[in-house]
């Protein structure tokens, strides 16, 4: 079976590949935790906590233990798919990133399509007219979007659709209270509320969605935008584009069949690298828009040195990217047949 | 009750159960009648029962809203500023009248006996006992805070019959009754706790975290931590008047900037905890109370187990150079009340209470000279990077001025992760920024936590022989003893003569306000709904 669907076999034999990775992300997340400042049994005993009660907290959250103790005890959790206890929202790691990470998700893979619907097109434009307005429009909003800090941003749409023009919803996180949330099947609000057929909550949610996927799109097509120019400037001074077009081809063929096809591949491994960008960027957002999501959740747990939840997110985001690199891998192939997973 | 709840359950929800949602759904927030009050807050309320270890101070409002004390405190008019609680006088919540024992050692509750759970059961002396037993048991913060009131162990709770509930106490005190009316001491339905209660978890810890079992004017219709928790009014309580809104949502935005987009468009009725500056700014257009927090005060310490501020002359060259006015505006933008240029004859007990001290910088330079260090030295100054918003400013301001006195100050910010355990924990900051505000609200009170040797907030290592006496002396001595009054006179003048802490200024907690009326003060700082209505 395996013999026979090589793609299949060097698929497994890439995922095989990410265990040391992760691995090594469960030492290390493990490791930096300990060493962030501060002491958590102080913070959780809280306000007026004694010594005694410090005391107990340490007990209690396993802090009294050696630290090979402490991590043979976090590792065999691990196995049995148990993240541990956040101490800061007082839930399980796991029901948390349940919960969070698809709005995560969700804000930054609208915002990545939205800048990619946009920046696309407008690198191909720019490059094909270079001088011409195209082109400087495309250095403008590259410009802005690499200079504008993301909660500036934010903080400006705001103040302009909501508060100065009333136009965009009151910015409540995913939905303004008078919606329910759908029920849960994939954390999206959009698929599930779709799923659901509640085109009324479906709206509530896009509705939400527009200011800060538009902060978080402003913020991302200014590398896309640049690499897709690149790209296409590069494809369509190489020789293959000269002999396409000395043969005749049409102006069209040469330049989505040739060359903007050449120039997709830096445009894909771009891409993986915005997203990660994206999910970074998102802390700022998420605050600004009050959006329950990931990167929040991790800087709350980082200030508080809640270990289970910081470990818990490291890990989460070391998956997510190994399965991240998978699909550009896959998408490699799928683009030039040349690059196979066994050229190297 | 958190999340999983049901869209069903959510649509019967209050009499207008589900025929209101499509009312709902319809509506804008801004168009929601009386029935429903938003209330946006910076802060993440991460479980619905205060006894739990690493619960956030944001939580102590589900222990208020949702369950009963078997006291509480009045309501007084703060001039010219809306309502607050008062302090002086005690009422019943749960219980319909107290009594007490001659001596004082016994306290006698007799409970309300229409008083009723959330379930529909009665509430019960053994449902008090219960959980009276459960917040010295669990150890912890709830512990420390029954103790202060002079209760520690079980036995001394005793549950009569179904309606008298006795206290035994060790020695009379005056802060037992009023730490009776803390958040701490909430009755919780133990017939609900013990049956989801476990062998490993005997005071159902995990089940009280996210479902709430009491009897109070709120019940939790929804939670999503870090999201929002949804109150709806229970109208069989007996605790107090019947609250006004049917719902509330708390809605957690932590950028200021947008709970202030979202209070002048009138979409949220309530914006809680809003920073000094935008209560300032938005003092003219809207309703913003900003309360100076009873028994708190921001202060400069310096400590002693650091050379150069044992010498009482550098202090008070300290206290002389301080920029009081101009951290008073540039911290706190004049919300809050002074704490300096009072006079030096202590003829009352008030405390917070305005200092003898003013910036006089020839005066401090005077104490300079006067000092073993007349050529200056270096320090750092250390400030918490969690209270940036007030301590930047002022430790800008303070670094200024002693430059101008010799003292070469480096700021230092710490994380917040880190600032408990190095300013109170280790007391291991040289000069350093710090507040304490008590929630039982007697000078003796604030002296015992942060003037006694060894106690969590005396940051400073401060030891004198006649304040560990006086503290002692007057902590459970009643106010109104004639021997009261003289002796915490005496604490005020040695405080503030030998200036462990210099205080700065009495900060205020704002709240503004479009479309709701009635809020109230309370000294936990944390939002009492029940008293909210839309207007």
């Amino acid at each position: 079976m395996l013999a026979s669907s090589p793609r299949l076999r060097a698929i497994l034999l890439r995922v095989a590949q990410a265990i040391p990775v992760v691995i090594g992300v469960v030492v290390i997340s493990f490791l930096l935790t300990r060493a962030l400042p501060g002491d958590p049994a102080v913070y959780f005993a809280g306000v007026a906590a004694d010594e005694a009660s410090i005391e107990e907290t340490r007990v209690a959250m396993g802090l009294d233990k050696p630290l090979p103790v402490q991590f043979l005890h976090y590792v065999g959790d691990l196995l049995r798919g148990d993240l541990g206890q956040s101490l800061s929202s007082g839930r399980a790691v796991a029901t948390d990133l349940a919960n969070r990470l698809p709005a995560s998700l969700e804000l930054t893979l609208t915002a990545l399509i939205l800048a990619v619907v946009i920046a696309v097109p407008l690198g191909v434009l720019a490059a094909t007219r270079p001088g011409t307005w195209v082109d400087h429009l495309c250095r403008v909003l590259v410009t802005a979007g690499v200079s504008l800090p993301t909660f500036f941003t934010g903080i400006l749409l705001i103040y302009i659709f909501y508060y100065l023009l009333g136009i965009a919803p009151s910015p409540l996180g995913r939905l303004d209270f008078i919606y329910l949330s759908p029920d849960h099947v994939t954390g999206f609000y959009l698929i599930d509320a779709a799923l659901m057929g509640d085109w009324e909550t479906w709206r509530g949610a896009a509705k939400q969605l527009v200011l800060p996927a538009a902060t978080l799109a402003l913020f991302t097509l200014a590398p896309i935008a640049r690499m897709t120019r690149a790209a296409m400037l590069t494809a369509l001074s190489s020789d293959f584009i000269r002999t396409a077009k000395a043969a005749g081809l049409s102006n069209r063929a040469v330049l989505y069949r040739y060359a903007f096809r050449n120039a997709l591949l830096p445009v894909v491994t771009t891409l993986g690298m915005v997203f990660s960008f994206a999910l970074g960027a998102n802390v700022l957002v998420e605050k600004v828009f009050a959006w329950p999501g990931i990167g929040s959740y991790a800087v709350e747990a980082l200030v508080v040195s809640d270990y289970a939840a910081v470990q818990g997110f490291v890990l989460a985001m070391a998956l997510l990217f190994v399965v991240l690199n998978l699909v550009i891998d896959l998408l490699y192939t799928a683009i030039d047949p040349r690059i196979g997973f066994d050229a190297q | 009750m958190t999340d999983q709840t049901s869209r069903r359950s959510f649509l019967k929800m209050g009499a207008a159960g589900a025929s209101m949602l499509p009312l709902l759904r319809a509506l804008p927030a801004s168009a929601q009648g009386s029935d429903t009050l938003v209330v946006v807050t910076g802060a993440t309320i991460n479980s619905l029962d205060l006894h739990r270890t690493g619960t956030s101070r944001a939580s102590y409002q589900v222990g208020i809203n949702c369950y009963d004390r078997l006291l509480t405190f009045g309501t007084k008019e703060v001039p010219g500023n809306g309502l607050s609680y008062d302090y002086t006088v005690v009422e019943p919540e749960l219980a319909e009248s107290w009594t007490e024992s001659d001596d004082g050692l016994t306290l006698t509750f007799k409970l309300k006996s229409n008083a009723t759970f959330w379930d529909g059961r009665k509430v019960t002396a053994a449902d008090v006992k219960w959980s009276f037993d459960r917040a010295v048991s669990v150890g912890g913060f709830p512990t420390v805070q029954m103790k202060a009131g002079g209760l520690e162990r079980p036995e001394q709770f005793v549950a009569v019959d179904d309606e008298t509930f006795v206290i035994k106490l060790d020695r009379p005190s005056k802060l037992t009754i009023p730490d009776l009316a803390v958040p701490v001491p909430y009755i919780i339905n133990s017939a609900e706790a013990v049956a989801n209660a476990t062998e490993d978890d005997p005071w159902a810890l995990e089940y009280l975290h996210t479902t709430p079992a009491g009897s109070g004017a709120y019940k939790v219709a929804r939670w999503n931590p870090g999201e929002q928790l949804v109150y709806e009014r229970n109208d069989d309580w007996v605790g107090g008047p019947l609250p006004a809104t049917k719902r509330v949502v708390i809605r957690e935005v932590p950028s200021p900037a947008t709970r202030r987009a979202l209070i002048e468009r009138g979409d949220v009725q309530v914006a809680f905890n809003i920073p000094d500056k935008d209560a300032a700014e938005l003092a003219d257009t809207l309703d913003v109370f900003s309360t100076p927090v009873e028994n708190c005060i921001h202060c400069l310490c310096p400590n002693f187990s650091f050379e150069p501020f044992q010498d009482p002359d550098v202090r008070k060259a300290i206290a002389y150079a301080v920029p009081y006015e101009d951290i008073f505006q540039a911290a706190a933008f004049g919300r809050g009340l002074p704490l300096w240029g009072g006079s030096e004859e202590i003829t009352d007990i008030a405390w917070p209470r305005k200092t003898q001290y003013f910036t006089d910088l020839d005066k401090a330079k005077e104490h300079m000279a006067n000092s073993a260090y007349a050529d200056g030295f270096d320090v750092p100054l250390s400030i918490s990077l969690d209270l940036a918003s007030w301590m930047e400013p002022t430790a800008l301001l303070v670094q200024e001025a002693l430059g101008k006195i010799g003292i070469n100050v480096t700021i230092e910010k710490i994380p917040g992760a880190n600032w408990r355990t190095a300013v109170l924990v280790e007391k291991r900051l040289p000069l350093h920024l710090e507040n304490f505000g008590g929630w039982l609200n007697t000078p003796d009170y604030y002296f015992f936590w942060a003037y006694k040797d060894g106690h969590l907030f005396n940051s400073s290592n401060y030891r004198n022989e006649e304040i560990e006496a006086l503290v002692d002396a007057t902590l459970h001595m009643p106010m109104d003893d004639p021997e009261y009054a003289p002796q915490i006179q005496r604490m005020f003048e040695i405080a503030l003569d030998e200036l462990p802490r210099i205080p700065l200024y009495q900060p205020a907690l704002n709240v503004a306000t479009n479309g709701a009326e009635g809020y109230e003060f309370w000294f936990h700082r944390q939002l009492d709904v029940r008293v909210l209505s839309a207007v």
